[in-house]
């Protein structure tokens, strides 16, 4: 890739759950269609971390067992027994510990008691740092920020605590007010292929027809490429027509979150982050 | 703008073109496409930095024809200010080249059939000038009523007098403060004779430059070099010549070699589309390969895997192992930071990154061509290399790699 800055590698759970419909999850591993050709394929936590170690990521995460949060029962219970054991297979398998930092993943649900056991078992492990997984998946938001501070609570204060698949900049503020440090999300550029721009006041979607006579940049505050050159009107007649319409709103969405992280780290830093 | 013949090698010339902003660049000059103003794929920021010459590009009226993007071009003040391309140079070309088919429809007295964002319809003169003049460009051809060769006589001759007509029109329209930049269009297609009436009228008008135009329909490539012929002779040494619908190596070195000196050309990107890298040589001292010989990889010619002279097509699984860039030596943006087997990857994933990288490179790569051309012509050796360059494409072209190979 040539990319000389920091990289993370996920372990390949989300996407069983997420982008595959059969998925038969045993204690072994994952067996799942070949997105390649359609052939059964098992991915253990000895096979993810074997490919992470060869990518050669700096943080690699373990092979969690993840659930939905609307999915209810004791699979959730099983779940996060197994994402425990599961951890001390990636921490065996794990060959570059030097150089590469494993991350466990915190699941259990909605359910408190559950959130707990995983935590506890976790910290135990002693990891370099911890994410809280199973989240942003269609719970509601009072139950999701419950979980978050639960989480951010029972981890240790001097480790990153990474919140996976949150990109929404209201969701990462609050995450982050709760005490976590690390964000991913597909948001910002899937919602600008679809024509909507992330600025200070909120979501701008430009395929609105109001856009086409709007002449001012995507967001005032925004100094990055797209704003000092293009007006919303012009992305208006680019967004759903060419490939490049994506590529600006995309561009600048990446920025707008960049800027946002800023902004909370400075104004930590500066003692001023309620405002 | 002041246009100066500098070199001449046979028929083909080397020329200093000065726009009216300033800009100067060599011809014969690679129009870059554009699509409503900006690159199809390759970030607008990086084209000023991408190759030395890459400072002009061609843009299609037909394309800002209707509201919204009408209206916007005119408040923007031009579409070098619309799309943040100040200090490049914006040429008008009425024929998309992005595939829209010259269909050689009906045109009445008022206008020709041309392919919009809403369909098909005639563009008058009015309206065409009427975009023209919102945006601005550095150069404009005047509105044409090109047809295919296949055209019956009596349409034919009706398509030349359209068009000089036309050009008569357009020019009553041009606003008289950006002086003048039309390239009045020379048709004929079907016919040497129309095709010389045609010249003969557009030569007598007070124009910067001509556009050739009825080429790139799928006429026989001999009849195709008599009409450029015919129509070259016809038109006054010390101007401009733009040829549309001609993009290819070949097609290219044909054009310059009866005096063209601009060309828009998509075949950069028909490549990119295909996931193909262009790779042909550059420089005549290439050897030429033994056919009953081992192919065997020459690196400082950059040829990849030692099967295709031409181009590489990217998707094939043999270049998952190889960690060479698309062509060694090449100082593009792609060349210089990646490797055969990331954009290998970038494919199998169906990264659009891919596309970026590739046509990145091959737009380099083209300049380059065109940079090889004109020192051609500069030295006195173009027809040694365009003989050159043509027989070892023939050469080439016998082993495509993608068919070697299954992925």
């Amino acid at each position: 890739m040539n990319w000389p800055r920091a990289l993370l590698t996920d372990s390949g759970g989300f996407q069983m759950v997420s982008l595959l419909h059969l998925a038969d999850i045993t204690e072994e591993g994952v067996t799942f269609q070949s997105p390649v050709d359609g052939k059964p394929m098992l991915l253990t936590p000895e096979d993810s971390i074997q490919i992470q170690n060869k990518i050669g990521a700096d943080i690699i995460m373990a092979l969690d067992d993840v659930v939905k949060t609307t999915t209810t029962g004791p699979r959730v219970e099983e779940a996060m027994y197994r994402t425990l054991r599961w951890i001390d297979r990636c921490i065996a398998a794990h060959s570059r510990p030097h150089e590469q930092n494993l991350f466990g993943i915190v699941q259990g649900g909605l359910d408190p008691q559950l959130r707990d056991i995983c935590l506890e078992g976790l910290v135990a492990r002693n990891l370099p740092g911890y994410a809280i997984g199973g989240l942003a998946g269609g719970e509601g938001k009072d139950a999701f920020w419950r979980v978050v501070a639960q989480c951010t609570a029972g981890l240790p204060e001097d480790k990153p605590r990474y919140v996976m698949g949150i990109g929404f900049p209201l969701d990462i503020v609050v995450c982050t007010a709760l005490g976590a440090d690390m964000y991913d999300c597909v948001y910002p550029t899937r919602t600008a292929r679809f024509g909507s721009a992330l600025v200070s006041e909120g979501v701008l979607r430009l395929t609105h027809a109001a856009m086409a006579t709007d002449y001012r940049p995507l967001d005032s505050s925004c100094t990055c490429m797209v704003c000092k050159r293009y007006t919303r009107a012009y992305l208006h007649t680019l967004v759903t027509k060419e490939a490049m319409g994506s590529q600006l709103v995309s561009y600048h969405n990446i920025s707008h979150m960049m800027q946002l992280s800023r902004n909370l780290h400075s104004s930590i830093l500066e003692g001023r982050f309620p405002e | 703008m002041e246009f100066t013949v500098r070199a001449c090698s046979g028929h083909g010339r080397v020329g200093s073109l000065r726009l009216a902003s300033g800009l100067e660049f060599e011809t014969p000059s690679l129009l870059m496409i554009t699509r409503r103003g900006l690159p199809v794929v390759i970030p607008p920021e990086m084209l000023m930095d991408l190759h030395p010459d890459s400072r002009a590009c061609q843009f299609t009226p037909m394309h800002f024809l209707e509201d919204p993007l009408a209206a916007v071009v005119a408040k923007a003040g031009g579409v070098h200010k619309l799309a943040s391309l100040t200090g490049f140079a914006m040429v008008a070309v009425a024929r998309d080249s992005l595939g829209n088919e010259i269909a050689g429809e009906e045109a009445s007295n008022l206008g020709a059939s041309f392919e919009t964002s809403s369909g098909r319809r005639i563009v008058g003169l009015e309206k065409y000038m009427e975009v023209v003049n919102a945006c601005k460009p550095d150069l404009w051809v005047s509105l044409p009523d090109e047809v295919p060769h296949w055209v019956p006589e009596k349409r034919n001759r009706e398509s030349v007098d359209h068009t000089s007509q036309w050009l008569d029109h357009c020019l009553s329209l041009q606003h008289a403060e950006h002086g003048n930049r039309c390239l009045g269009v020379v048709v004929g297609a079907g016919s040497l004779e129309e095709r010389a009436r045609s010249a003969e009228q557009a030569a007598t008008r007070n124009v910067a430059g001509f556009s050739l135009a009825g080429f790139g329909l799928g006429e026989d490539v001999a009849q195709r070099g008599f009409h450029l012929e015919v129509a070259i002779a016809k038109l006054p040494n010390d101007k401009l010549r733009h040829v549309c619908g001609l993009g290819s190596p070949e097609e290219v070195l044909q054009a310059v070699g009866a005096g063209i000196d601009l060309l828009d050309s998509t075949y950069p990107y028909m490549l990119t589309k295909e996931c193909l890298a262009m790779t042909f040589p550059l420089k005549m001292e290439v050897p030429l390969r033994n056919a009953d010989r081992d192919m065997q990889p020459t690196p400082d010619h950059g040829v990849a895997s030692g099967f295709s002279l031409a181009k590489v097509n990217l998707r094939s699984a043999t270049y998952g192992i190889d960690e060479t860039p698309l062509v060694t030596g090449c100082k593009c943006y792609t060349c210089k930071r990646h490797t055969k087997v990331y954009i290998n990857q970038l494919l199998n994933s169906n990264e659009t990154l891919a596309q970026t990288l590739l046509e990145i490179h091959n737009t380099y790569h083209y300049l380059e061509f065109f940079k090889a051309i004109r020192e051609s012509i500069k030295a006195d050796k173009f027809h040694e290399f365009r003989t050159w360059f043509t027989s070892q494409r023939v050469f080439g072209m016998t082993y495509d790699v993608s068919e070697s190979f299954v992925a």
